[in-house]
Parts: structure tokens; sequence; C-alpha cells
């Protein structure tokens, strides 16, 4: 099953569509009266049913978190680095949930798929979803499989951000929660970024107040200009300076607008490679529900209320180099786990590339995450 | 002193005989959670440590115990007031910027604060001073230059410190080499004592 991957791969793994019978009441309002969801798994679930671990994605992530979807791809799932037989979420002893989130543009029901009731794609019919709605989605998808409470829910940056809502929103179903480069809610700044990448989309003469899909076209430009200044703040100052300096293609000037500096290279390739795999009408969706996160707020705005309904234990990593959810954003996320009387474990992971690092094997960081774990695992009787 | 303690250093083995059972704890300067896996696994306390270095975190993480990765330096501005019945730091007092904020703080954020650090009045310190070199003893290894401890005190100035500042000194242990409450103690305390322990209260968190 393995064979022509390395030892610790998952291998060849194959997505599965499940589709989700019940309605969901969503914050909005609205209620979607079933939907389907693109889900990965790695490992075997136990017949205790007591080894399941789901995985939560950031803004950009999928369900394809780990090996290969045909045995010439690329690049492996965007959590690879992490998952797999001997890695610190080991599928010798996990049975891994990976998912593409409601509203997502990766086969799970959201603006690019068909509406049922028009035949056409939502677009921007589709509702706004918020961290809430995904837990609640997510829940349903963990019925369909049979797993009663998960031994640990995981997940980085705005995954973190689900962790967290799990842990309020269902304490009896979550064993253990990993929230990785997280915050509690965005600042202002953060939802300012949001914006401008929002503004971008929202411009592009080709988006068609989201019907482009009904046109034939698609707003490369503004999904472009997005993903652009997202990428600006997932790498820290040093690691743009360590990567790329000043450095020029040619070395002087040209006294035009083509790209000169190597740094205006890379981001023009990430932002060209992100328009080929992503929908902008989703990218609008998930930062909204980022901007809308913030879980103190049904708790009179006290963080620790909130969490003293969880009933999980907690481990919070944070990274040095991470400005956009700042290792002092996680410590708020621990101060109320202490004060709401949690158990809460803290790491700060020494880094260099920025709000990214959370997806790279620095070995401080997985020497954490394979220590928790393996208590995890061991509770759980693998 | 249960049999358990047996095996514990013999400075922790008398801070668990001082702390009651089931009570909330923060270890400041945990190390690997040697005492707080002690406490939780024979007294039922429940708490959390301090530690800078990530391996130690990464050990703590390791033994299930609860570990939070800070500078005690930084203070403890994000424990709230009175919140924790005991607030411990073994052998770290003499490590750090301003001792005396830092047991400010400690008696702030515990209710009951347990404090230990070498005595630098120690006869063979005192010997050695008096050679006229800096001292490397059993309970002080390190030489001037590599040593981590910038704020070293004998127990005749912890103790003005403490009547300075108005703590209240609920118990105090003074070990000597053996690390045992020896008959020499009694005499001269501030002589033969190497390691001492402190449990202090602040007078505004008596209840």
């Amino acid at each position: 099953m393995n064979a022509g991957f390395a030892a610790d791969s998952v291998g060849l793994v194959a997505a599965r569509r499940v589709a989700i019978t019940q309605a969901l009441a969503l914050d909005c309002g609205r209620t979607l009266p079933q939907h389907e969801l693109m889900v990965e798994t790695y490992g075997t679930l136990n017949a205790a049913r007591s080894n399941a671990v789901l995985i939560c994605h950031a803004l950009s992530g999928d369900h394809h978190a780990a090996g290969y979807t045909h045995a010439d791809e690329r690049k492996p799932g965007w959590w690879d680095s992490c998952i797999g037989p001997g890695k610190p979420i080991d599928t010798r002893r996990f049975y891994v949930v990976s998912l593409n989130n409601l509203g997502g543009c990766k086969g799970s029901t959201g603006p690019n798929t068909l509406n049922p009731d028009t035949g056409t794609p939502y677009g921007p019919d589709f509702p706004l979803l918020t961290v809430r709605d995904w837990v609640r989605s997510q829940a349903l998808l963990a019925d369909a499989l049979g797993i009663e409470r998960w031994a640990a829910v995981i997940g980085g940056s705005l995954g973190g951000m689900q962790v967290m809502q799990w842990a309020i929103d269902l304490p009896q179903r979550v064993g253990h929660a990993l929230v990785i480069a997280a915050a509690p809610k965005l600042s202002a700044q953060n939802i300012a970024f949001n914006e401008i990448a929002r503004q971008a989309i929202l411009s592009d003469p080709n988006f068609h107040g989201g019907r482009f899909y009904d046109h034939g076209v698609v707003p490369t430009h503004g999904l472009k200009l997005a993903r652009m200044l997202g990428h600006i703040t997932y790498l820290s100052d040093e690691a743009m300076r360590a990567k790329f300096g000043r450095l020029q293609r040619v070395n002087q000037f040209s006294f035009n607008f083509e790209v000169e500096f190597e740094v205006e290279s890379y981001l023009r390739y990430q932002g060209q490679s992100f328009v080929e795999r992503f929908d902008a009408n989703t990218y609008l969706l998930m930062t909204k529900a980022l901007d809308y996160f913030d879980p103190a707020r049904e708790y009179g705005d006290d963080l620790a209320a909130a969490f003293a309904r969880a009933q999980a234990r907690f481990l919070v990593v944070a990274f040095t180099s991470d400005w956009r959810f700042s290792p002092a954003r996680s410590r708020e996320i621990v101060k109320a786990l202490v004060r709401a009387g949690r158990d809460v474990s803290y790491a700060l992971i020494d880094s260099q590339l920025g709000h990214d690092d959370f997806l790279m094997p620095i070995p401080q960081y997985h020497e954490v995450l394979r220590g928790y774990l393996d208590r995890v695992a061991r509770e759980a009787g693998t | 002193m249960s049999a358990s303690l047996l095996q514990l250093r013999p400075d922790l083995a008398v801070i668990c005989d001082w702390i009651r059972p089931g009570a909330r704890i923060l270890d400041l300067g945990c190390g690997d959670g040697t005492l707080l896996a002690h406490l939780a696994a024979h007294q039922n306390v429940t708490g959390y440590g301090l530690e800078i270095d990530a391996g130690k975190v990464a050990r703590c993480v390791a033994a299930g115990v609860n570990v939070i990765q800070a500078d005690l330096d930084d203070g403890l501005r994000d424990f709230d007031t009175g919140s924790f019945d005991y607030v411990v730091m073994t052998q770290a007092l003499q490590a750090l910027q301003r001792p005396d904020d830092a047991i400010a703080e400690i008696l702030r954020v515990g209710r009951v604060g347990i404090v230990t650090f070498p005595n630098f009045g120690h006869w063979r310190v005192r010997t050695a001073l008096a050679a006229g070199r800096m001292p490397v003893t059993p309970s002080l290894p390190d030489r001037w230059y590599d040593s981590p401890n910038i704020h070293l005190c004998t127990v005749a100035d912890f103790e003005a410190l403490c009547a300075e500042r108005g703590w209240r000194v609920l118990s105090r242990r003074l070990l000597d080499r053996s690390h045992r409450e020896g008959a020499r103690i009694g005499i001269a305390p501030n002589l033969f004592c190497e390691l001492a322990l402190y449990m202090l209260q602040s007078p505004e968190r008596v209840k």
C-alpha cells in the first residue's frame, strides 16, 4: 500500500464524499437542508472508537492533509510533515480525519458547487459561515463516521480557532484540544488585512458580484492580490530578508513596473498558483469566518467563562517569529484557560519563518507534539 | 512524611510535606515537572509549572504535567491575585533580576508562597571568601563567570528582607549539606544551613 513512498508517509490516499443528510441551522439564520463534505482518513479506527483525531484546516487548507492522491503528485498533503506512521500525529495509533470545511472549494458543498434549487453554482447565494457553523457541520460528520468523542481535535491558525470552538460548544466530545498558532479573536489589524483582501476580489471586474462562474471567467486579478497580501502576513520580516533580501533578477534598475526584485517574483508566483487552485467566493467566506470568530462574545466577552464549559485538556503552541497571530495572542488563550481552571500546557517554539511555521517540521515543535500525543494515544488505548 | 517522598530530592520532600492535599499550585521554574508530577500522583494537587527552557518544557509535556513556557523575569501578570493556594519557587530566586519583586508577585498570586535558596552564609562560602576567592561549593557549583546566580543572599539577609516588607514567615526549614536538619543548624543556622526553605505569606493575603 505504501510502495514507492517514504516509510513514514501515509502513501496513496483517496478522498471520499460524505453526505450529511441532517439539516444544519447556521448562525446567519439560514438552514442548509443537507450538505456534502470531502474527507480523507488515515489509519484505522479501533474497536473502542477511542482513537479518532480531527484535523481542522486553516484558511486555504482542505481535506488533503497527508500522503499523495496519485503516484506522481508533486507535493504531498498540506500537513504531511506531521501526519503519518511514526510522525507526531501517528497514523499507526490514531484514526485521523481531515475534511474540506463547508463553504470550501475542494468538493465540499460551497459557493462553487451546484445549488439544488437553481441548478447553477451558489456563488454569492451561499450563506456566510462562522467557526461555530463549521463545528456543527464537523459534529454531523463525526456522527456519520460513528465517532462519539475525538481523542484530540487539532488545528493551526483558523484551524486552531475551530479547535477552541469545539472544546467550548461540544465539551463532552473532545478529549484533547491542540490549538496551534491561533488567536482568541482577530485584532483590528488582522481584520484590516482581511478587508483589503476582500476589496481586491470584490473590485475585480471579473468578479461579477460573485456570479463569475456564469460568465465563464475568474476574478484572477483580485484573488491573486488577496493572496499576495496574505502571504506577506504569513512570513516574518526576517524570513523575507533571508530568503530574498533586495536580490534583483538582473543587477540594474529597469525603471518600469515589471518584476525586478526577487520578492516581487515570489509574491506573483504565489498569487498565480493560488488562483489556479482556489475559489474567490470561498476566500471571501473564509476571511469573514475569521473576522467573526470570537467565542467569548456570548459569554459576556469573558474568554475564561467560555472555557469554563470545556472539559478537554489543552496544548497551546505559538511561534516566536509569527506576527500574524503572535505569541501574545496565544498567551491570552492560556491566561483564560488557567483562569477557567482547565488543564493546559503552552510551548513557545523558536522559529524563523513566521505564521507558516506551524506547517514546518521544526524539531522543538514536533518534539512537543509527539510527547503530548503519545500520552493521548496511550489514554486512547493504542 | 510518606514513603513515596523518599525518592524525591530532600528539599522537594519538605515542600510536599508543607502542601496540603487537593491544593492548587503554581511551580515557578518547574524544570522537568518532578514536583508537580509527584504532588499530582500522591496528593491530588492540581496546577501548572512555569519554565523557560524548551527542552524541560517538552519533558513536562511528555510527562503529562501542565507547563507554561515563560520567563520568570517577565513576572506573573497573566495570573490573578490570590488565584493559587501555593506558589512555589525552588532554587531560582538567586538567578532573577529582582528577587524582591518576584517574591512580592509570588505572594500576590499565591495565598502562600514557598521559596528556597542556597544560603550564601554557609561556612564553606565564608571560608572561600576569607581566602579571597569566590566560593565553589556543592550547592553553588558554578564559577563566578559562568554562574546563573546574580543575587545571592544569606539566611540573615533573607529574613531581614521579609521583616522589611512585612512578609510573614509561616514556616522555615534550614537543611545542611546532607539536606537534613542536623544538630549544628540549631546552634548557628546561618553558618551551617546550605539550603533554606521558607513558607511566606503577604499580610494582605491573610484570610
